[in-house]
């Protein structure tokens, strides 16, 4: 259960003239402090402390069963123990690549356990932890990543879309299915169905993000923005192509902008569900900038000894998603280590299973280039098909 | 004499850019610090400062259309995509901006960029890291179109692009970067090969291979290997790809009365297409067989489990050949 409500005052509830003229105000000059984007807020959401602290917030709150406090726990383990497992199978040579979501475990289970069973997924490359939170096997994108196919999971099904590596393109996708949602009349109840756009700090930049910032206001489409801001865009700092807290750009666009605290599970499940509801009922779309960190490579292609100090991570590990829930379950008597000895083992049980199944994932046939190319067929790679098949016949037998 | 790679080439180039002009600039995605996701750049950052190598925000319409206005401004910008795959959402910027610009200034403006693209497959990446768009951009009237295949060229042909009053579309073969080669470093940029001229790479006289990029290696390899069936292949490297230079190619081919055109990209509407058509029309008595192409699939670019079989080979070239013989 959660109640809560904007942080800050600058749109109305009711939704009608959202985006009336307001004066503009003249731009302040951004102070030349290369970290102002990264400056602390008021509207920076925190429910629970690095130390695992229970702290209030004026606008957001959650009230959750001892068992769900430890459910949340529990996906947090789960979903970095396979995460660790796609990188140590791509170290292995079994995967090509793997992007890791260590650090953000907290970001993702928060904002996925507060989506609504009707509500749509779209999400990046590094999606890993919502994918959980959909109850999807997790071994569903790693396809991609061994390269054996091209994902292409069922997203209705699921609800949950493909990734998408072109940075930003998801976030128009994401505002058009809203749109969509709105032609369909499927909002204004609690039954409503809501979408939610994952990306980056780094794909704040993008042209495309930008459109679907001013689409979704232009239609007041029920889709909310999360932006997992990892201080990183590979190699660049955000404070390098942000001069203003990200959330803060919403303001602009014509929707309510939050900044929460992407380590603590409990606010951004909060502030999610807030955001989400919102949409759901008519009241457009909402920017989520969850203040994280990428705990690791960009992918296990990166290097980031190249671009940043050891301990600067050092002192993000101080602020980890995972161990500020433990703390938490234990400063609150909820869990005790039989508790935690059990999640554990279970989470190496699921990345056996998965380590074990990802090794046995069918390879395709060579002739599934010409597969799904148009819905409709086309003669030329019909016949293209039809000589790749007669060119590799050619091989049999022949000691290629 | 200097040994070398493709991307130290390329690298080695901008550097000697950077230090003969003060007005070339260096922009695009994690090109500084981390000396770009190929390391191309590795070390510009570094010697020449932020001001003139420049880590851009992640928007490649950013880093063309501001490239622009920079060589409005008088500036040389050399851009860096980071990947083929996603120079598309800055293909407004390259297609109706950088390429007509000169045109819609009734000549008063030239715009002096150039856009350097990590291509191709063949390193086993996922989605969007392995296209060969080059044909978009040939097709465009106002860009030049140039690859580079050795070390030596990338070495020249990068500095020859940023010399260029034209803007240029440099494409770079990302899975023959780390390939070894001789650069000949001394002489002057006046006196290198021609930047839009193509070139023998091997000499032969049964069939002629005409590629570019990454599958001239392919096809120097298939003419050692058909070597030892006793035939002769002549292996021509386009190199520039707007405006092609075709005089090797008639020549050849009028020698040898055979050809097969090879490259990564799609067969649809490509280079291979382009080049036949001319052959067709200036070596018709010549020829003895039909022109052959030996290209990718008219498919997106498949998962990299099956790269293998969807990008010219060895094999496929051969067997191309082979079948010019039997007419
Ligand atoms: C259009 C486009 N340009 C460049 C890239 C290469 N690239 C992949 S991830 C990435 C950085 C993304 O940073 P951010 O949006 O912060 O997301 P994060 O990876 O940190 O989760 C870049 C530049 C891409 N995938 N798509
Ligand atoms: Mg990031």
């Amino acid at each position: 259960m959660v109640n809560g409500e904007r942080a800050r005052g600058t749109t109305k509830s009711g939704g009608t003239t959202r985006t009336a003229a307001k004066k503009p105000t003249p731009r302040k000059k951004a102070t030349t402090d290369r970290s102002v984007a990264n400056v602390a807020d008021p509207a920076f959401v925190q429910l629970l402390t690095p130390d695992g602290e229970r702290v209030e917030h004026p606008d957001y709150s959650v009230d959750f069963t001892d068992q769900e406090y430890r459910d949340l726990y529990r996906d947090l383990v789960i979903v970095r123990r396979l995460d660790t497992e796609g990188t140590t199978l791509q170290r292995q040579g079994q995967l090509g690549i793997w992007a890791s979501l260590a650090g953000q475990e907290a970001a993702q289970i928060g904002s996925g356990r507060a989506l609504a069973e009707q509500d749509m997924v779209f999400p990046t490359y590094r999606e890993h932890g919502v994918l959980w939170t959909r109850d999807i096997d997790p071994i569903m994108p790693f396809g991609l990543f061994r390269g054996v196919d091209l994902g292409g999971w069922d997203a209705q099904k699921y609800r949950f879309q493909g990734y998408t590596i072109v940075i930003g393109a998801q976030t128009l996708h994401a505002t058009g299915y809203a749109m969509g949602i709105t032609k369909d009349g499927k909002v204004g109840t609690d039954d409503g169905e809501a979408v939610i756009a994952y990306f980056g700090d780094g794909a704040i930049s993008q042209g495309d993000v930008n459109e679907a910032f001013i689409y979704a206001a232009a239609y007041d489409a029920p889709v909310v923005f999360f932006c997992q801001n990892n201080q990183y865009a590979i190699s660049v700092p955000v404070h390098k192509q942000a001069k203003t807290p990200l959330f803060k750009r919403a303001d602009g666009f014509g929707f309510p902008g939050v900044r929460v605290d992407g380590n603590d599970v409990l606010a951004t499940y909060a502030v999610t569900k807030v955001a989400m509801d919102r949409a759901r009922h008519g009241q457009g779309p909402g920017l989520i900038e969850a203040f994280t960190y990428r705990m690791g490579a960009h992918t296990t292609t990166d290097d980031p000894t190249r671009y940043r100090d050891k301990s600067e991570e050092e002192e993000w590990r101080l602020k980890d998603p995972v161990a500020r829930m433990r703390g938490f379950l234990e400063k609150q008597q909820l869990a005790d280590d039989d508790y935690f000895a059990s999640i554990d083992a279970e989470a190496a049980e699921h990345a056996l299973s998965l380590r074990e199944r990802v090794l046995t994932l069918p390879e395709p046939k060579p002739s599934a280039i010409f597969d799904h190319v148009y819905p409709n067929g086309s003669p030329l790679l019909d016949a293209e098909r039809a000589e790749f098949l007669a060119y590799q016949e050619s091989f049999e037998g022949s000691g290629h | 004499m200097l040994q070398s790679t493709i991307g130290k080439g390329v690298n080695l180039g901008l550097r000697r850019a950077l230090e003969d002009d003060s007005k070339v600039l260096i922009m695009g995605e994690d090109i500084g610090r981390l000396g770009g996701v190929f390391r191309v750049t590795d070390s510009l950052q570094k010697d020449f400062g932020e001001d003139r190598v420049i880590d851009t925000p992640l928007a490649e319409s950013g880093i063309v259309g501001t490239a622009i206005g920079l060589a409005m401004r008088g500036y040389r910008p050399v851009c860096e995509i980071q990947f083929d795959g996603f120079v598309y959402p800055a293909f407004d910027q390259i297609v109706c901006q950088l390429a007509k610009m000169h045109n819609r200034s009734m000549g008063k403006i030239a715009l002096p960029v150039v856009i350097r693209i990590p291509w191709g497959g063949g390193i086993g990446a996922v989605e969007h890291h392995s296209e060969s768009p080059e044909a978009y951009f040939a097709h465009t009237a106002g860009l030049k179109v140039v690859a580079c295949s050795n070390p030596n060229d990338a070495y020249w042909m990068i500095q020859q692009a940023i010399a260029s009053d034209d803007p240029i579309i440099f494409f770079e073969p990302k899975r023959r970067y780390h390939e070894k080669g001789e650069i000949s470093d001394d002489g002057e940029l006046g006196g290198a090969f021609p930047l839009h001229k193509a070139r023998v790479a091997r000499e032969g006289t049964d069939c002629t291979v005409v590629a570019y990029g990454p599958m001239v290696r392919t096809c120097l390899d298939a003419a050692t290997a058909a070597e030892a069936d006793g035939r002769s292949l002549e292996v021509i490297d386009m190199r520039t790809l707007s405006p092609l230079d075709m005089e090797p190619v008639y020549d050849s081919v009028k020698r040898t009365g055979r050809l097969v055109i090879v490259h990564e990209a799609p067969s649809n509407v490509g280079l291979g297409a382009e080049i036949a058509t001319r052959v067709m029309q200036e070596c018709f008595y010549s020829l003895e067989a039909p022109v052959l192409r030996v290209t990718g699939y008219n498919t997106p670019y498949p998962q990299s489990r099956l790269e293998e079989e969807y990008l010219p080979d060895l094999d496929r070239v051969l067997d191309a050949v082979d079948r010019t013989f039997a007419y």
